[in-house]
């Protein structure tokens, strides 16, 4: 995070102002993402090669009968969420796996470190875990005097480079190989290289020793399995592997909402998963993790956790429509097809989960107060909802947090925390006047003929428009103007002689 | 999305035009050319004269009050039970996707999903219920086609441009990479994120110049202003206009602006 967050219901005015900050920079973070060609570049790159691979991947299958298939599974896993927990703890237990309730990041942070503490743990391994990025979990660690080193290579890049995240699925998508190449060579005295497969040996060498020596190992959930109590992951680098089977001890955290009914559930998302997010048609590694080490097992962690976290889930599940938010499987297609995260990246954001899922996401998760300018960071182009796996239909939720932000609808109450923050009395009375206006037709077409009338006084700039375009230019007369007129000379069917062949096609019709 | 199949309904006597806000203000032109291909056709064009708006740019905006007084004062202008055609995809798609939204459970619900059953983006309307066959009369003519993405994506109608386009004998169709991708209108999104819109437009108008089409044809009047306002501001040899006026200057044989046909009369 770029921001220190909290993850209380009342923000602090620290806090606040905090937010404030994250809400001002988006514009002037995005004017230098905008003005960066190599970030353009790396975006741009990636983004097109993602969705070609994803293109190629669905060749040949049914995809609007598997994205409904996805869409269903985890519509219904939802329906039965409370059930389909409860019995996914009871399955769990009886494996022999600890199951962990945390309210918010905070409280699964809290989690975290008793376990550590319990075991003695001086040093983590992690796995990918956005759930644990949305805790603040490195940091927190860090400042336990337990050091969490991330083990995915692209988090592994983003730690080196104190960063965060730009991407849910490639953490480092925002750098190339020679800042990665310039980056391992000052963190950790990697010589200089342009060669990738250099580059990984050297992290991949450098990991593996940490892995053997780490007492805990922290790794997120893809699916869990209610029916059978089976916690899955999807990997390629099996540094997730490692990290849930080398140390003596794993915690894996997950969202609430991750939680599906059966393995036959896992294979339709699964299909849907890899091809969506990387376009491959299955990962290198799949985990499924049952229970701890048996004890005529060679291998495998004496202690496994799972902790699940709310962290604003529960009050998304309260209301019908914002609920498809929580169908996501983090695929990420959303932002890999989004122009507007192409063209900035994600950091712009300023948030966890950036781009068009972030956008509908994290306004639950921090309040609107700290997010408002991420529903209109989007010109509802659709390409989301067009390629989300499960159909979340982004922009209409997109479209219901900008009505949340100024409170814009008497017949519809508004649900989300910080709703109303955008209101403002000029922008409120302007839209009055519109309604005013446009909903009666005298004034309407009054106002416009006069338009059209003094339309040379029209001004030549208009704010951020004009720095990019001309300024529209009014026509001289409008279309009602010309309507009326053509009404009053001839009727429409004697002024136009139909073509020989329509006549001829009026006839057959 | 477009997840209903469409069904046409068989090529009717009359239609409501509704012209939409940009059209009336700024391109009356491509309304008219909509009107006279589709008398063209032999259909009888009903304009409601008390047409405003559709209500969308309040209700992207979230002033959905503000939105549901504007769209209401619309649900009435279209009392007999013929299509309504939209030169618009945008319009169109507010029309026929979010007027259900807007007024569910609300007394206006059952009027505002009748009418929103009868909404008809107009290219698809001329190729898929009127069939209608284009004889260009034209000179050779190289063109690129922006589909505007709730054209594409609410309306589903991103093969209709090309596929009429296509029936023009003298005419080139090129493609621009990535045709599928926003210009960077998004209507009050283009004023509040104005460098990201920017940003978006000046590649788009870039893919346009580079597929090397001198002129490109469009079925919005947002993205026809944004695009066709970045290539003039730029100075790039680009020029836009929408699909409909194109494809009546064809038809027509006549260079001639069909508005000042029209003001002639």
């Amino acid at each position: 995070m770029n921001q220190p967050t909290s993850h209380s219901d009342t923000p602090s005015a620290e806090n606040l102002a905090a937010h404030g900050a994250v809400v001002q920079q988006f514009h002037p973070r995005a004017r230098v993402a905008l003005e960066n060609p190599q970030i353009r570049r790396n975006f741009r790159n990636a983004m097109d090669g993602l969705m070609s691979k994803r293109r190629s991947a669905f060749e040949g299958w049914e995809l609007e009968t598997l994205r409904e298939l996805g869409a269903n599974i985890r519509q219904r896993a939802l329906a039965n969420l409370p059930d389909l927990l409860e019995q996914l703890e009871k399955n769990l237990t009886d494996n022999g796996v600890r199951v962990h309730w945390a309210n918010d990041g905070d409280e699964a942070c809290r989690i975290v470190r008793k376990i550590c503490v319990a075991r003695n743990a001086k040093t983590v391994i992690k796995g990918k875990s956005m759930v644990s990025e949305e805790m603040e979990l490195n940091h927190y660690l860090e400042e336990q005097g337990i050091e969490a080193l991330e083990s995915d290579l692209g988090e592994y890049i983003v730690q080196l480079a104190e960063e965060t995240p730009s991407h849910i699925i490639m953490p480092a998508i925002h750098k190339n190989t020679e800042e990665i190449s310039e980056l391992l060579h000052e963190k950790t005295g990697t010589e200089r290289s342009h060669d990738v497969n250099y580059l990984t040996a050297s992290a991949r060498q450098q990991l593996r020793e940490k892995f053997m020596n780490a007492d805990v190992g922290v790794s997120g959930v893809n699916f869990a399995v209610a029916e059978t109590g089976t916690l899955c992951l999807v990997e390629n680098e099996g540094n997730g592997r490692m990290t849930t089977t080398v140390p003596a001890c794993h915690i894996a955290v997950t969202g609430i909402e991750k939680v599906v009914g059966t393995m036959e559930d896992v294979t339709g998302l699964l299909a849907l998963l890899t091809r969506s997010a990387t376009g491959q048609h299955i990962t290198t590694y799949f985990n499924m993790i049952s229970r701890p080490r048996q004890f005529n097992e060679l291998d495998g962690p004496e202690e496994v956790h799972l902790v699940l976290v709310d962290n604003g889930r529960s009050t998304i599940y309260q209301d019908d429509e914002l609920l498809a938010t929580l169908r996501c499987i983090r695929c990420g297609a959303c932002m890999n097809h989004c122009p507007v995260y192409t063209r900035v990246g994600g950091h712009v954001y300023g948030t966890t989960y950036p781009g068009p899922i972030g956008s509908i996401l994290m306004p639950h998760m921090l309040g609107l107060e700290a997010t408002q300018h991420m529903p209109t960071a989007s010109s509802l182009c659709g390409a989301c909802g067009e390629v989300c796996p499960v159909k979340i239909p982004i922009p209409d939720l997109l479209v219901r947090l900008r009505r949340e932000s100024v409170d814009g609808d008497s017949e519809r109450p508004s649900n989300v925390r910080g709703h109303g923050v955008k209101r403002g009395h000029l922008e409120a009375a302007a839209w009055l006047g519109w309604r005013w206006m446009h909903s009666q037709p005298w004034l309407y077409r009054l106002g416009t003929s006069v338009s059209a009338r003094f339309r040379k006084l029209l001004p030549r700039t208009m704010g951020g428009w004009t720095r990019y375009r001309s300024a529209p230019k009014l026509a001289p007369k409008t279309l009602h103007q010309m309507m009326a007129q053509r009404s009053s000379s001839v009727r429409p069917s004697a002024r136009m002689p139909q073509s020989s062949n329509v006549a001829q096609r009026g006839n057959l019709s | 999305m477009t997840d209903a199949i469409k069904l046409y309904p068989s090529k009717p006597q009359k239609v409501y035009f509704y012209g939409t806000c940009l059209i009336d203000l700024f391109y009356p032109e491509a309304g008219m050319a909509g009107i006279q291909l589709l008398e063209r056709e032999g259909i009888e064009v009903i304009f409601p004269r008390d047409q405003t708006c559709c209500g969308q740019p309040a209700y992207t905006s979230g002033y959905h009050d503000e939105a549901r007084s504007v769209a209401a004062a619309q649900l009435d202008l279209f009392p007999e039970g013929w299509p309504i055609v939209v030169p618009s995809g945008s319009c169109g798609g507010m029309m026929r996707k979010h007027y259900p939204d807007l007024f569910r459970g609300l007394p206006q619900a059952e009027t505002a999903n009748e009418v929103a059953s009868r909404v008809w983006e107009l290219t698809d309307f001329l190729l898929n219920v009127c069939h209608i066959k284009l004889q260009d009369l034209g000179q050779p003519a190289t063109v690129a086609m922006h589909t505007s993405c709730s054209a594409r994506r609410e309306m589903g109608v991103a093969e209709v441009g090309p596929k009429l386009l296509k029936q023009l004998s003298n005419v080139t169709l090129v493609e621009q990479v990535r045709a599928e991708e926003c210009c960077g209108f998004g209507g009050t999104f283009a004023v509040r994120h104005p460098e990201i819109s920017g940003a978006m437009v000046t590649d788009k108008v870039t893919s346009l110049v580079e597929a090397g089409a001198p002129e490109f044809v469009t079925t919005d009047c947002g993205c026809l202003m944004n695009i066709a306002g970045c290539a003039e501001k730029s100075a790039r040899p680009l020029n836009g206009q929408h699909i409909l006026s194109f494809l009546w200057q064809r038809v027509s044989g006549s260079p001639t602006d069909p508005v000042e046909g029209d003001s002639r009369s």
